[in-house]
């Protein structure tokens, strides 16, 4: 065997050829370059708004693998079933949104700064999810879903009753907005970026800061508007969060802890008949992955800049799921990848598609009925290219996988992957016997 | 805490049993599947538990291991009342039991399965298996861990399988591995049902000298064994079970003349 | 000893405190209800009102119970698509009355939809003016939502028997997903009125009266007789008998293995069919529905069954009256709003309490 000289060139395909990372790497590169193929045919060409589009999916794909990650911690490592994170990440934002919207808002809060709400929502969440976990001691898994369920359509419900949605406590003014969409507190992104980040973008755009001058000035090379160059900033930031995520998620599950969770998921009975108190270890990974949830929600939101507590359907929770079955539950890599290949594929591409029919064939406006659709191809190209039709269609489709998972793939699209319970290499005593 | 310390600070224990059982019950539905039994069982021995299929041995050691909750009854263990106690409890309290049907961690690796066992591990705690700064002290004691694991199952002669998932283990490995973990745990008294059903014969053997080896370090066991020959040589004293009840108890040689138990097996295995 | 104590108190927590709170909490209600009564703040007619519409609605999620209680007591699995069964029961019942009431007068494809575009005035569909169309789309609801039923568990469920429940609830979640979007896709997510006003009987009571509509009387009395009619099946019929030694007797589950298929096969058909004739008389009794009313009762179902120990089809029907009285005797003190949390939490601290649910853990299918 020649060996090669060491070069960079070199040494970067050594990496690439890393199992995982390289997967990883050549995955996340032939998505976006879908993203990108996709979006070109959709008619959107601007180098501009190419990136806009492939940021905004960005966005979406790492949030989703900050759930899975949360989740796998629940579900992959302990086998905990939990079907309420929306409720997690109703209580994360909504508390968040309580603690530090201003006194003088619309829908006031504490005026408390966003160093104390973000934290503050995630304790919330997490002492939630340590709540929850209580029946989850002493109940068989499929009660768990259901009570997980309940509690974050419960969460819901009082969110959007008129009750939440203005209340005073102690002389305090303060409210969840009720169904409506509820001002969320100016992301820090934005003061990173703009000397007046209260102002609506199109105003603070024009008085940035030093960094922000350097990004937008950047931005404006490639016909990308300051919003876009912002967004982009909150992506990187996310970006590395999510490393961090898994970082924790991974060194948790590389532990004796995460062997003892792991444990729990195989048998439970035996775990304990080994004096591990499994109460304990279940109550920590459901305020953990719950409070994990939390500042995801807080995270998305406040780059949004507002939230509807329409947003916390138990749907949402079902993507999670799918997210993080699909690339194989009980593993972290499984996780983001299969949370990207949710995203990209499943979540964000058929809006492209139906732009690219639209584009390609320009069916006539969708007809009144299925009867009426049934008349030609055209008005059929029209009706299920509607809006809604798009959207139940994903919705069809994101079942059929479902049930195909649990049927052929229960390991994930990547099949059974193994992560080593111990932060030290099992295998190596092994490697210096045979050595010697 | 040794069983010689938390003996003298029980003070009105009457005898030196380490494990005291009296008047267990437990029924399921229609069927009273332990029906007041009552025994002792002296610290540093090998009692044997026999009976017919269904006469309540695994039941009772559900009911002493904390796997079910006994109806009526009392279990006082090293001189603490332990009756009711979870699982956990039962078992950090030095008293683990096996299972009859080996029950393995199937998705995790044979190495794993044992090294899941010792007790009070650093890294079990959360914020020590994650922060950097406790992280090292979590990794001495794995390898700590990892080497005894590797000594246990190279004992237990099925160190070549370290790696394999547990399972794809054969049924008979399966019973090993059992037993791996439960002295992984390093109890006081040990309660084994059934351990040596599907080993192959060496191996049984080594595994009863080592049975010996342990009780001559002190540690107490209850055994339950099919195989008459091997609860006569190995255990004294013995306890035959039947029917939910205790029917017989004392030395082997009395066991085998015992009539009533003669009975019980309709004339079975208990003839040679 | 610490741990003793540990013990003890949880032990006392659940089978003393909590049960204790929740007889007093109950206690107080009571109490305080009389109190209004006496005070006149509310009315004897208002609460009897709220009775008989909490009768109405516990019947109908007894009624729809049953079938997600056989499944499991069955099939040891949460079934998440039963609330889409409902509607898809539903859907396939108005079809029919809606063609049966309407054809020569309306285009078919609209009365194929129950389209929101034909004036129910028009058409003029109740229990007493189209009585036909009715009793026909009742049937056809639950013939229909029988053979859906035996589809899925033929494609979905069949094919992974020896699966965990786990699995099996995941796979429902995903039949749900598709089944409430293959629906919207056809019929649309417009709410659509079904039915014209009806007649109802007025009674008297104290300050005023309680009005039973012929509507909500079909409910209750059909609905009973769905029950009985039950009953008396699983009670008298040799399969019935088989069904209840699967669900009562775990060993004679283990010994036979998996149970038979023509024990699941009677499961899902029964079941089904009571879940499909449920989702009509639903929508008859409310006079509108959508694509997306059965998945948001399946909580308030799920709620009952557990209540009644789930897997117990009686206890599903005393579940279903327990929830559903509950839940609009709450009117009192609750906003309408908050009912709905108001009866998951009840389920939730249930079950905290008992994990068995309330009436037993004995499964009597
Ligand atoms: N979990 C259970 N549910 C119902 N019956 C049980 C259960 N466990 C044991 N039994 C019954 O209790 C009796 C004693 O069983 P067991 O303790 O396993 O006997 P042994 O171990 O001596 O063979 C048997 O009749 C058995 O069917
Ligand atoms: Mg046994």
């Amino acid at each position: 065997m020649s060996e090669p000289t060491e070069t960079p060139a070199t040494r970067l395909l050594a990496w690439l050829t890393d199992g995982d990372l390289r997967l990883l790497s050549v995955l996340t590169v032939s998505l976006f370059v879908l993203v990108w193929v996709l979006s070109f045919f959709s008619g959107i060409r601007e180098p501009g708004r190419i990136l806009s589009q492939i940021q905004g999916v960005a966005f979406i794909a790492v949030l989703y693998v900050m759930l899975a990650l949360s989740l796998n911690l629940q579900w992959g490592y302990t086998g905990l079933l939990n079907l309420g994170v929306a409720g997690f990440m109703a209580i994360g934002v909504y508390t968040m949104a309580l603690l530090s919207m201003p006194t003088s808002a619309a829908v006031p809060g504490l005026g408390l700064p966003l160093w104390i709400g973000i934290p503050g929502g995630v304790l919330v969440a997490s002492l939630f999810g340590a709540l929850v976990a209580l029946p989850a001691i002493r109940l068989q898994a499929d009660y768990l879903a259901i009570v997980t369920l309940a509690f974050s359509e419960i969460v819901r419900l009082v969110i959007r009753s008129q009750e939440a949605a203005s209340f005073t406590i102690a002389g305090t003014r303060l409210g969840t907005g009720g169904t409506d969409s509820l001002a969320l507190p100016t992301s820090p992104v934005k003061v990173l970026l703009y000397e007046d980040p209260s102002q609506p973008a199109a105003i603070a755009a024009a008085s940035p800061t030093p960094l922000g001058d350097i990004l937008f000035t950047a931005g404006e090379q490639i016909g990308a508007s300051p919003a876009v160059m912002e967004s982009l900033v909150y992506t990187v930031f996310l970006l590395v969060i999510a490393v961090a995520f898994f970082w924790l998620v991974s060194r948790i599950a590389n532990s004796p802890f995460g062997r003892v969770l792991k444990a729990i998921r195989e048998d439970e009975l035996v775990a304990s008949s080994l004096g591990k108190d499994t109460r304990l270890f279940k109550i920590k990974v459901f305020a953990l992955g719950s409070g994990m949830m939390g500042l995801v929600s807080i995270l998305w939101f406040l780059e949004r800049g507002s939230v509807t507590p329409a947003t916390f359907v138990p749907d949402l929770t079902f993507f999670v799921f799918v997210a993080l079955i699909l690339g194989g539950s009980g593993s972290n890599m499984g996780g983001v990848i299969g949370s990207l290949v949710f995203v990209v594929l499943l979540l964000e591409s058929p809006r492209f598609i139906r732009r690219i029919i639209r584009e390609s064939f320009d069916p006539p406006a969708p007809p009144e009925t299925i009867f009426d659709a049934l008349s030609g191809v055209d008005p059929l190209l029209g009706y299920f290219t509607s809006q809604e039709s798009i959207s139940a269609l994903r919705f069809i489709l994101l079942g059929i996988i479902l049930v195909y998972l649990m049927q052929q793939r229960p390991d994930g699209l990547l099949g059974h992957r193994t992560e080593v319970a111990s932060n030290v290499d099992l295998a190596d005593r092994q490697q210096t016997e045979e050595e010697s | 805490m040794t069983a010689q310390q938390s003996r003298t600070a029980d003070a009105d224990s009457e005898t030196d049993a380490i494990l005291s059982v009296q008047d267990l019950r437990k029924s399921f539905g229609g069927i009273t599947a332990v029906d007041g039994v009552s025994f002792e069982i002296e610290p540093g021995s090998i009692t044997g538990l026999i009976g017919p299929n269904g006469a309540g041995k695994s039941t009772t050691f559900n009911l002493i291991s904390g796997a079910y909750t006994p109806d009526s009854g009392t279990i006082v263990f090293d001189g603490t009342d332990i009756t009711g106690y979870r699982p956990d409890r039962v078992a950090t309290r030095g008293l683990v039991r096996s299972f009859q049907i080996a029950r393995e961690l199937p998705e995790m690796s044979v190495l794993e399965n044992v090294m899941l066992a010792p007790q009070h591990q650093l890294g079990e705690t959360l914020y020590r298996s994650v922060l950097p700064g406790f992280r090292s002290g979590v990794e001495t004691q794995e390898r700590e861990l990892r080497e005894r694991a590797w000594e246990t199952l190279e004992f237990f002669e099925i160190d070549h399988l370290a790696t394999e998932n547990a399972g794809n283990l054969s049924g008979g490995q399966r019973k090993l591995l059992e037993m791996a973990r439960v002295l992984m745990t390093d109890p006081e008294m040990i309660l084994l049902d059934e351990p040596l059903a599907g080993v192959n014969p060496t191996l049984e053997q080594k595994l009863i000298e080592r049975l010996h080896e342990l009780k001559a370090d002190g540690y107490t066991f209850l055994f339950v064994e099919h195989d008459m020959d091997i609860v006569m040589n190995n255990c004294d004293p013995i306890i035959v079970m039947h029917q939910g009840q205790k029917l017989a108890e004392g030395a082997p040689e009395t066991i085998k003349e015992d009539d009533r138990v003669l009975e019980a097996y309709l004339g079975g295995e208990v003839e040679q | 000893m610490s741990t003793r104590t540990e013990q003890d108190l949880s032990q006392l927590l659940r089978q003393f405190l909590l049960p204790a709170t929740l007889v007093v909490v109950a206690g107080l209600l009571v109490v305080d209800l009389f109190r209004r009564l006496v005070t006149g703040a509310v009315g004897t007619a208002t609460l009897a009102t709220f009775l008989w519409d909490g009768v109405v609605f516990g019947m109908a999620i007894g009624l729809a119970g049953i079938g997600l209680a056989m499944t499991y007591s069955i099939l040891k699995f949460a079934n998440f698509a039963h609330g889409d069964y409902i509607t898809f029961g539903a859907f396939a019942g108005w079809m029919v009355t809606f063609v049966v009431a309407g054809l020569g007068d309306f285009s078919l494809d609209l009365l194929v939809l129950v389209s929101g575009e034909l004036s129910v005035a028009d058409i003029g569909i109740n229990v007493l003016a189209t009585p036909l169309a009715i009793v026909l789309g009742l049937v056809v609801a639950a013939a229909a939502t029988a053979a859906l039923a035996l589809v899925v568990d033929r494609i979905v469920f069949k094919p992974m028997r020896d699966a965990d429940g786990i699995s099996l609830l995941i796979a429902s979640v995903g039949v749900a997903l598709a089944l409430r979007h293959v629906l919207l896709l056809v019929f649309q997510g417009s709410s659509r009125t079904l039915t014209t006003d009806v007649a109802s009987v007025s009674v008297s009571v104290g300050d005023g009266a309680v009005a039973f509509g012929a509507h909500e009387v079909t409910l209750v009395v059909l609905a009973a007789v769905l029950m009985i009619g039950t009953h008396a099946l699983l009670q008298y019929t040799k399969l019935g008998t088989a069904m209840r030694a699967m669900a009562d007797n775990e060993d004679l589950a283990r010994v036979t293995g998996i149970p038979t298929e023509r024990v699941v096969r009677t499961a899902w058909l029964l079941g089904g069919a009571l879940t499909g004739a449920a989702g009509f008389l639903i929508a008859l009794e409310s006079g509108t529905m959508n694509t997306s009313f059965g998945w948001e009762l399946l909580l308030v179902i799920f709620s009952a069954v557990i209540l009644g120990g789930i897997g117990s089809v009686y206890g599903a029907i005393a579940g279903g009256l327990i929830i559903g009285v509950a839940s609009r005797l709450s009117l009192i003190w609750l906003p309408s709003e908050l009912i709905l949390a108001g009866a998951f939490g009840v389920m939730i601290v249930a079950l905290l309490v008992k994990p068995q649910g309330l009436l037993g853990g004995v499964k009597t299918v």
